[in-house]
């Protein structure tokens, strides 16, 4: 009953995000903004038990994207200027509209959450239901897979980020702030 | 009991994002996350002891200390304008924020 009350509540604060973030011109307000709505995801993930997903999201969207896009936002000025539409909204509206009600349609085949009898449920997971507690002794089934079963792909994939994390320093990163500060930001212009 | 605390910890939320949204300046918009982040800590924290899946409480753990680096990040950019500026060579006061 709880759960419920959480999930609605969450989700009307979602909405509430991103309705804000569309209707709002002031780009941090709007990194801000960001960061909670990551917050809220997290949260609902949570509540539906999916631990390792809200992990991924509250390091990803909260901590990592934020950062990138004040990074982003420093180096490029908040531009405030508008500019007027050049189209009408209505051919986008219906395109959202019509792909979204195709999208609400296709949920309808999609069995019921925590189904047991789902297709997904009855391929390798009876193996993991049963064995991953005696052979990991790690509580949540999917931390088990992902960091015992399949330890060497995460392992792998941290490798792949690291190295783009690396990557990514090493180029925006290593500027020297010697230069005078207009130099610098000239320079800043032609990189954007 | 932590029906109730979930009950308050999600007005304060609530709270919390209206500060977000409005907030005229940018330090009353920084609180407000960070306000919320720790809001959705104590909500995880509330939760797993609510539904009885106490493994949850770690999860709650890298949520705040996600929270802390971000709202640094956060702090730093508003302080110098960059990131890359080791707070020494570089001290240009930058106006990210006025509406």
């Amino acid at each position: 009953m709880i759960d419920i009350f959480i999930n609605i509540t969450l989700l009307a604060f979602l909405a509430i995000t991103a309705v804000a973030m569309v209707r709002m011109s002031n780009l941090f307000a709007i990194i801000m903004l960001f960061g909670i709505f990551s917050f809220l995801s997290a949260g609902l993930f949570v509540v539906m038990d999916a631990a390792d997903v809200a992990f991924t999201e509250a390091a990803v969207g909260a901590g990592i994207s934020t950062v990138l896009m004040l990074a982003t936002l420093a180096l490029t000025k908040d531009h405030k200027e508008k500019k007027p539409l050049g189209h009408r909204p209505w051919l986008p509206l219906a395109v959202v509209i019509i792909t979204g009600a195709a999208l609400v349609y296709g949920t309808i085949d999609i069995p019921a959450f925590g189904d047991a009898k789902a297709p997904p449920q009855l391929h390798v997971a009876p193996y993991y239901i049963e064995k991953s507690m005696p052979e990991t002794g790690v509580p949540n089934m999917v931390t088990a897979v992902l960091a015992s079963y399949r330890g060497f792909d995460t392992l792998g994939e941290t490798a792949v980020i690291f190295t783009a994390g690396v990557a990514v320093l090493l180029l925006i990163g290593g500027r020297r702030s010697k230069q005078s500060d207009k130099k610098q930001d000239e320079g800043k212009d032609d990189e954007a | 009991m932590f029906v109730a605390a979930t009950l308050a910890i999600l007005i304060t939320m609530g709270l919390a994002l209206t500060r977000a949204l409005m907030g005229p300046t940018v330090y009353d918009r920084i609180a407000a996350v960070n306000m919320f982040g720790t809001k959705t800590v104590l909500l995880i924290a509330v939760f797993a002891f609510l539904s009885e899946r106490t493994d949850l409480l770690d999860i709650a753990i890298v949520y705040a200390l996600i929270n802390f680096i971000g709202v640094v990040a956060v702090l730093r950019l508003v302080e110098h304008g960059d990131f890359h500026s080791s707070g020494e060579t570089v001290k240009k006061s930058t106006k990210v924020d006025s509406e």
